[in-house]
């Protein structure tokens, strides 16, 4: 009743195949988009960026990428911190070598090369699958953080280790650095957010995306099929990369401003990534937002409970943000282990049939 | 023999010991792995816990004083009485028991059938639950840990060594601690006591036919459940003789858990199935790192190797032989 595709006629085969064939759901969309973009900006505050809209974009865009690699290609990573890492870190050096080179090209410069880093780490996925490449990508996340750490040219032999972002702008608003205003980085975020969220769709469901999918889904009998396992897995590894380059490269450079490669970059971030995948919904867009925001909103909620509400000491809380989201894990696992993607395509099936369900 | 050999041979005989308490940690992977098929995650953070809770009971501490403390606004903290080193381990075991069925009944039980990264996931989730948990229930300071192992420096080897140098060098003979060498004998006592138990037992053949086959472990009238139950119960035991070894030796806290991630190395190159392949991966790792670190890693790239040494050599093995050490050979098929 409230969502149906009946009376939504398609005259053509590109109405057909478009991204939101149901009305509603394009109607929807639009809205999204045009709330996120003209109002937002206008109602932020500095607490509300900073707490929840800077990191949520961030990691969605890290979770799409790293959804890319698991969801779409069914290759197990747990190197994403490491892999943040390098876009942080490529971000920092191109700013000061360069500083005249606009900031949006140093984020895509960033990516690329984490782009090339990734392949590199990718090249094992060719020989070992499963656990034992998840485990394998571990080696990509201690290697790169012990890397940062312990050769001084990747942090311009700053005496505290510590890399921190100058100030840059685009049409004189500083987006980087301390004076940079919320709605201006909320912006800039945003932009790439909603281009490689577009991307991310075009590229899964076109002959790439579905080349992954097969070797997901089987690998020996895509081989078969004649789906090169070598380019297939590479790509997905290099996208992956590049999208996890671009959030990390944010990450520092527009939410940090300074950053110690261990704390910011460490193995938890990689398992933080993951969870918003796998409680999402691998292999969905949709889910990689959802998991984001279910990931990023849970510690602010529980410390407000906690600590603002019922003024417990925040040494408790912190036990309990781990308690709750070990337990709320579990638990979204063990009721849909397809995550939140899966929970939202059962809502919208039961709303189709409102309220008449036979 | 030279002062370099004797500094190698120093630094080898360590690195095994510290590879003993990998081997350690990565037999429970083992256990659980070969019985049920789930790569528990939250094995590091079992060590953690158990010896959390040990020295908890063995201190009289209350259980969740803090919690209390906050919401009655009492000032809690301890019973006043200690309790006795061997009654305190197995009280803690009972604890582990009491764990295992709960995990088992609660979670594992709803996940079968689920595809293995499911599995995964549900054990780091269970990880975090754990940390939360033992820190809510028990405190999250740093925590020393003594259960009457001796500890400290062997003088007596020491002393023996220091006549093997040549003549004219000047050598103050080879540090090892005894804690490690008491870790090393309980860990061959308790593999072999695992063995005997596997092989030998009832109990023990219903554990191997559940890795071998569940279906037919189940046809055959083995409650799946039970032996789930079992095989979590002795793996959160190893876990307990870990976190026993690897607390007296560093104290207890939050970086004992990530002994877990030191095991995963240790399996890939052992293989996950195979429990003399976690021992041989863990020997080799701690020797390797060990010898990496004092040869080439602190003279000439900066120190800290450790990190990551572990993972990039099991990384390029498994390049070469994918099913690791001793794992049983992939056949694939479509």
């Amino acid at each position: 009743m409230l969502y149906r595709e009946a009376g939504d006629y398609k005259t053509s085969y590109t109405d057909d195949a478009q991204t939101f064939p149901i009305k509603l759901d394009r109607w929807w969309y639009y809205a999204v988009v045009f709330v996120a973009f003209c109002i937002v900006p206008f109602v932020l505050t500095d607490y509300t960026v900073n707490a929840i809209m800077l990191p949520f974009l961030i990691f969605a865009i890290a979770a799409l990428g790293l959804n890319i690699l698991t969801g779409y290609c069914g290759q197990v990573s747990l190197g994403t911190g490491g892999f943040m890492a390098v876009g942080a870190y490529a971000t920092y050096k191109l700013m000061t070598a360069f500083p005249d080179l606009n900031i949006f090209f140093i984020v895509i410069l960033s990516g690329l090369i984490t782009a090339i880093v990734g392949v590199l780490f990718g090249l094992p996925s060719l020989r070992i699958k499963g656990f034992y490449l998840a485990v394998a990508t571990l080696a990509a996340q201690f290697f790169l953080v012990w890397l940062f750490n312990k050769v001084p040219w990747f942090y311009n032999n700053s005496a505290s280790g510590q890399i921190s972002a100058p100030e840059r702008t685009i049409f004189g608003q500083a987006v980087t650095g301390p004076n940079a205003e919320p709605w201006v980085a909320y912006l800039f975020c945003l932009i790439f957010v909603f281009t490689l969220a577009w991307l991310t769709r075009n590229l899964t469901r076109g002959r790439i995306g579905r080349s992954w999918m097969a070797i997901r889904d089987m690998d020996i009998a895509a081989e078969i099929i004649g789906v090169n396992p070598l380019r297939t897995k590479l790509s997905a590894f290099a996208v992956s990369s590049f999208f996890i380059g671009i959030s990390g490269s944010l990450f520092f450079a527009v939410y940090l401003g300074a950053a110690e490669v261990g704390e910011a970059f460490g193995i938890q971030k990689s398992f933080l990534v993951l969870f918003m995948v796998i409680i999402g919904g691998l292999g969905s867009i949709f889910g990689a937002f959802a998991g984001a925001a279910f990931m990023v909103l849970l510690p602010v909620f529980l410390k407000i409970f906690f600590v603002d509400t019922l003024g417990w000491p925040t040494d408790i809380a912190a036990h309990i943000n781990f308690l709750i989201a070990g337990g709320l894990i579990v638990f979204f696992l063990i009721v849909e282990p397809h995550g939140l993607a899966a929970l939202w395509r059962t809502v919208k099936e039961k709303l189709r049939l409102w309220p008449f369900p036979h | 023999m030279p002062i370099w050999l004797l500094n190698t041979l120093e630094v080898s005989i360590n690195g095994l010991m510290t590879g003993v308490l990998y081997s350690l940690v990565a037999l429970g992977f083992v256990l659980i792995f070969k019985s049920s098929g789930v790569f528990n995650y939250a094995q590091g953070v079992m060590a953690l816990f158990a010896a959390q809770s040990l020295v908890g009971i063995q201190t009289g501490q209350v259980p969740f004083a803090h919690l209390i403390n906050a919401i009655t606004g009492l000032h809690v903290s301890r019973f006043g009485f200690d309790v006795p080193s061997i009654l305190a381990i197995i009280l803690t075991t009972l604890v582990m028991v009491v764990f295992a069925w709960v995990v088992v009944r609660v979670i594992m039980v709803r996940l079968v059938n689920q595809e293995p990264i499911i599995l995964f996931m549900a054990t780091i989730g269970l990880a975090y639950f754990m940390e939360g948990f033992g820190d809510l229930m028990w405190g999250a300071e740093l925590k020393s840990l003594d259960v009457g192992l001796p500890s400290g420096g062997s003088f007596w080897i020491e002393d023996v060594t220091a006549q093997w140098a040549r003549e004219g060098e000047t050598y103050w003979g080879m540090y090892v601690d005894t804690l490690d060498i008491w870790a090393t004998v309980i860990a061959v006592f308790l593999v072999a006591g695992l063995t005997i138990f596997a092989q030998y037992t009832k109990a023990g053949t219903a554990m191997r036919a559940v890795a071998d086959d569940h279906q037919a472990a189940l046809s055959v009238g083995i409650s799946l459940n039970r032996i789930w139950i079992m095989v979590w119960s002795i793996a959160g035991f190893v876990a307990l003789v870990a976190g026993i070894m690897w607390g007296a030796k560093s104290g207890v806290q939050f970086s004992l858990s990530l002994i877990a991630l030191k095991a995963l190395p240790v399996l890939m190159l052992g293989g996950f199935t195979s429990i003399p392949g976690a021992i041989v991966g863990g020997l080799i790792i701690g020797m390797g790192e060990k010898l990496f670190e004092f040869a080439i890693g602190a003279p000439f790239l900066g120190g800290a190797t450790e990190n990551w040494f572990a993972y990039v050599l099991a990384l390029l093995f498994l390049v070469f032989r994918p099913q690791g050490l001793f794992g049983d050979k992939i056949i694939e098929r479509v």
